[in-house]
Order: structure tokens, then sequence, then C-alpha cells
């Protein structure tokens, strides 16, 4: 009677859980219910762990005598767990917050390979599919791991130069085989159920091993510029090894929940790839970012620069600017800066819109989160495709530390590594002024034929300092006009 | 009157499917905007492996067992309140003009 109890409960929680997953995510499609969104899939999973807690009436006999000193380990994990990440989530800065997303996604992935490695080592599941999938999901589950802290360290900066050496793929892929190798031992000896040659449980850590050693070697080489979409990946495989999970401990609840991710962080990652112009393959198996060799085509013109305190009088009188933000905005803390420049500008009368590229920033939406952080009201952001036509139709486009998402070669020059990547148009405006430290190139190491183009101004200087002369400058005339 | 709950084979494949297809069309309609707290939100939502680490642990029959399913729930946890703070966090910074319409009325 208890266990039909705990059955229908943990059942319904369960269900309930799935539900406002999918209908919180659904909510996250607009910025104005996306709180709510957010909330009610916490909802959904305090009542699935709260719920999941009544298991403690229906576990195997053979965990019985352990009960206790089990309960007390879930309560402290959950509390210790719990508690550092809470903390962690509520103190950490924005700009930080791709390696955050990475750390968090280990953490997932990590726990899925752990419940793997119980019922493995337990001997818990039942027939060959639930062992070949306990195993994929292991797999999936260690890698997401390994490969979530290595992006997470060098998000961090902690790894500075991706780390190749001659013969690296095949390395990795005999790891990889070497762990499929033993994942197939250890289906075929626990399915044969005879006496195996090799001790069952050693194999397992070995597997295990493998796996977290294989996740490590795949992400070393990758370059920083690529990790939002490793982290785009990491997030979809720890979703489809929770998935895998599910199915093995019968848990409908978390089939759902990680399928559900898997299927949306395939989608990031095929549309942060495109808005990079690569292919998935491309990021994870290439050696990008060596362009310095690369024949370069001669820019024409010269850059010619401009007084911070000139170019913000004439966006002052102008009818029409359009800012591009690159993450140089954010390495110079001038977000906030930035806001007080255009509402300076938009009380004169100026209309000023944000153009973002998808690849600002170092993650997928990461400037959008950093000037809703300075207060920038979301319906002045645009994404590419809503805005780029507006850009032949605008006096001054205002470009603060992005380079290569304006490079017009990405549509003209077929030899140069960025050729065919979507750019903002900013070079189509009357007027472009470059906020930029110095002359210098790109994050990809490209020239920029748009800085010496007869329309663009360069203002050098630090973002930040930069803005501090425009706001100066446009003050003054409003005080002189007073 | 049974509540257990059997996932067999295809049954498993049709759940798959099914969620898989429904992530992505919700996902697809969600705008670039908000794509860095829709990947911490599902990052937060794929956290449900937690429940998966309290069954392994509670049933955990000997020392490893409980050791490696105390790291589940630890890890499990993190990823849920971690994703959900974050989330939350960069969803209340997300407002519309109205705000200043207003301030410049007055």
């Amino acid at each position: 009677m208890l266990t039909t109890i705990v059955h229908f409960i943990t059942g319904s929680a369960d269900l309930a859980a799935a539900f406002l997953f999918m209908y919180g995510l659904k909510r996250m499609s607009s910025p104005v219910s996306a709180p709510s969104g957010i909330r009610m899939a916490g909802i959904g999973m305090l009542v699935a762990i709260l719920a999941n807690f009544l298991q403690v009436f229906t576990v195997d006999a053979a965990a019985k005598p352990h009960l206790l000193v089990n309960i007390i380990l879930a309560a402290v994990a959950l509390a210790l767990g719990a508690s550092v990440a809470w903390f962690k989530g509520k103190t950490v800065a924005m700009t930080e917050m791709p390696q955050m997303v990475a750390i968090y996604n280990g953490l997932g992935g990590g726990a899925a390979g752990a419940i793997a490695a119980v019922e493995l080592l337990g001997g818990k599941t039942h027939g060959l599919s639930q062992l070949v999938v306990t195993l994929v999901g292991g797999l999936i589950g260690a890698v997401s791991l390994s490969g979530s802290v290595i992006a997470w360290a060098k998000l961090d900066e902690i790894l500075k130069k991706p780390l190749r050496f001659p013969g690296q793929r095949i390395v990795n892929a005999a790891v990889f085989v070497a762990a499929l190798v033993v994942g197939g031992y250890i289906a075929f000896a626990v399915s044969s159920g005879g006496a195996a040659v090799l001790p069952i449980a050693s194999m397992i850590w070995i597997f295990f091993g493998l796996t977290l050693l294989f996740g490590i070697l795949m992400t070393l080489p990758i370059g920083g510029a690529d990790m939002p979409v490793v982290i785009s990946i990491y997030n979809a495989a720890t979703g489809l090894a929770v998935g895998f999970d599910g199915y093995v401990i019968q848990d409908p609840a978390l089939m759902i929940a990680g399928m559900v991710v898997g299927a949306a962080g395939t989608l990031l990652t095929l549309l942060m790839a495109k808005a990079m112009n690569r292919s998935v393959s491309n990021v994870l198996f290439s050696d990008f970012g060596d362009v310095s060799k690369q024949k370069q085509s001669a820019m024409t013109g010269s850059e010619k620069p401009e007084e911070a305190s000139d170019a913000g009088i004439f966006m002052r009188y102008a009818a029409s600017v359009i800012i591009i933000p690159g993450y140089g905005l954010a390495v110079a803390q001038a977000q906030e800066k930035l806001y007080e420049f255009v509402k300076l500008l938009k009380s004169a009368g100026v209309k000023v819109r944000f153009a973002i590229h998808p690849v600002a920033g170092r993650m997928p939406g990461q400037m959008d989160v950093l000037l809703a952080e300075a207060g920038v009201p979301y319906d002045m952001i645009f994404q590419l495709d809503d805005i780029n036509d507006d850009f032949a139709n605008t006096d001054v486009a205002l470009v603060i530390g992005a380079n290569d998402v304006v490079n017009p070669a990405a549509r003209t020059d077929k030899s140069s590594p960025i050729y065919g990547m979507p750019i903002l148009n900013a070079d189509k405006a009357q007027k472009v002024y470059v906020v930029k430290r110095g002359q210098g190139k790109g994050y990809s190491g490209v020239e920029n034929q748009l800085f010496y183009d007869g329309n663009c101004f360069m203002v050098y200087g630090d973002a930040q300092a930069v803005l501090v002369k425009m706001i100066e400058a446009v003050r003054s005339l409003g005080a002189a006009a007073a | 009157m049974n509540f257990t709950i059997a996932i067999t084979g295809f049954v498993a494949v049709y759940i798959f499917m099914l969620a898989a297809f429904g992530g992505w069309v919700i996902i697809g309609n969600v705008p670039a905007i908000l794509h860095t707290p829709l990947m911490s939100g599902s990052n937060f939502v794929h956290g449900i492996v937690v429940v998966g680490g309290l069954f392994a642990l509670l049933n955990a029959a000997n020392v490893t067992e409980q050791a490696v399913g105390f790291f589940a729930v630890l890890m499990g946890a993190g990823n849920v309140a971690g994703g959900y703070a974050v989330t939350e966090r960069m969803l209340a910074m997300f407002k519309p003009s109205a705000p200043v319409a207003v301030v410049k009325k007055g």
C-alpha cells in the first residue's frame, strides 16, 4: 500500500515537473513572460526533488541497512552543492556568465555520469538495452564533465592558449576507440553473465577514466573564441546523458527534460556555428585561428582619427544613430557610460538603436544581457536580420569594441578567412565612428577595410574614457544653449 | 491500483522523439536577444538529474556506491541551484522602455 502511494506521488510530481519545464521554456520566448517562465520551471524542480525524497520508503532490500546513512549523505550533498552554487550564481559578474554556464553544465554532466557509474557498479541494469544505454549515458556525461571544466578554464583564462601537438587527432581517436572497446567489453561481460576474464568493476573505472580523458583531450585544442559553440554542444550532451539516465532509472521526467535540452542545445549550436560561418565539425576538429600566415588584400585609403568630443557633438545633431557594441565594450566596463550617452542623445531627439551581432560577446546573447544589466531597455536592442537593412538610411553607425563583425571583407573578399560570415552593414551608414584602443587587427587577426573607408573615422582611446568625453561635450553644449 | 512506471523498448524511443521535437519547436521560437538566459535556463532544466542522483544514492548498498552517489547528488544540486540563480538574475534585467517614457512626462 505504502509503495503504491509513493509511486503515485512521485509519478504525479514528475509529470508536473515535466509539464512545468516545457511550459516554462515556452514562456521564455519573450522578455515579458520569461521571468515567470523560469519560476515555473523552478517550481517544477522543487516539487520533483521533494517528492522523490519519498523514495526512502521504497529502496532496494540491499540498501535497507544503509538507509539512514544514505539519507544523511543525500541531505548533506543537496545542502552543500545547492548553497555553494546558489551563492556563486548570485554574486558572479555578468561578464563571467559564459564560464559559469560552462561549470554548471559540467556539474550536470558529472552527475549524469556518476549515476551511470552507480548503476553499472551495482549491476542494477536490466537487460542488454538498458546496459548499453547506461554506458552511452555515462560516456556522454563524463565527456561533458571534463570537457566543460576545460571550457571553463579557457573562458576564465586559466588556460590561455589552445594546446596542439602533432598527431593530436590520432591520439584523441585512439582514446575514444579504447573507451568504446572497454565499454563494449563491459556490455559483453555483464550480459553474458558468466565469469569475466577481466574484473568488471576495474573495467568500469577504466571506462570512466578514458571517457574523462577524452573530454579533456577533445577540448584542449579548441580556441577560446570558439568556446560559445563548445559550451552549447556540451549543454546538449548533458541533456542527452540525463535523458538516457532517465531511461535507466525509469523516470520519464528525466527522459523528457534531458531530451528537450538535448534538442535545444543542438539547435543553439547550429545557430551559433551559422553566425560564425563555420560548421560544427570545423569548430571541433580544425586548428582555426592561424590566419597570420595567410595573404591579405592590401587596404586602400587611410585611417582618419577624430576627437571624441567632435564625434559626440556630431551624433547629438544626427537624426539617427545605430550603435554596434562588441566584447571590447564589456572589457572596458563601459556599458553604463554608453547608456548614459544614449540617454543624452535620446533626450535631444536622436533616434538611437543597438545592433547586436549573433557572436557579440563570448556566448550567444551575452551582449544583450550586458546591455540589459546597464539598463538599456530591450526594445532598443535589435538583432542582425532585423536592423541590417536600416544602416543605409542611418546618419551614424557607432562601432564600439567590435571589429570582425563589421568587416566588409566578409561580403567581398573571397581570400579572407571570415568570407561569408554574416556581418552588420555599418559601412552603409552615412558616417561611421569606430571607438578603438589603437590601430590593430581584430580577434581573428584580419585587417578591416571599413577603417580605411572615406566615411569612417577612428576615435582612439579606451571606450570608457572616450564615452566620458562624448558625454561632457554634449552636456556642455546643452549648458551653453541654456 | 499500480502506479509503477515501466518504460521499455519502443515506448522509450517514442518519449525521446516527442520530447526532442517539442524542445526543438519551443526553443526555435526564442528570440536571439534571450539566447544566453535560454542556454542557462535549459542548463537549469537538465539539473533534474539530481533526482536521478537521489535515486542512486538512496539505493546505494556499499561504500563505493555511496561515495559516487554522493557526488552525483552534490553535482546535480550545484547544477540546479546555480542554473536557477543565474537565469533568474539575467531575466530580471530585461526591462522595456516604459519607465523611461514615464520619467520624460514628469
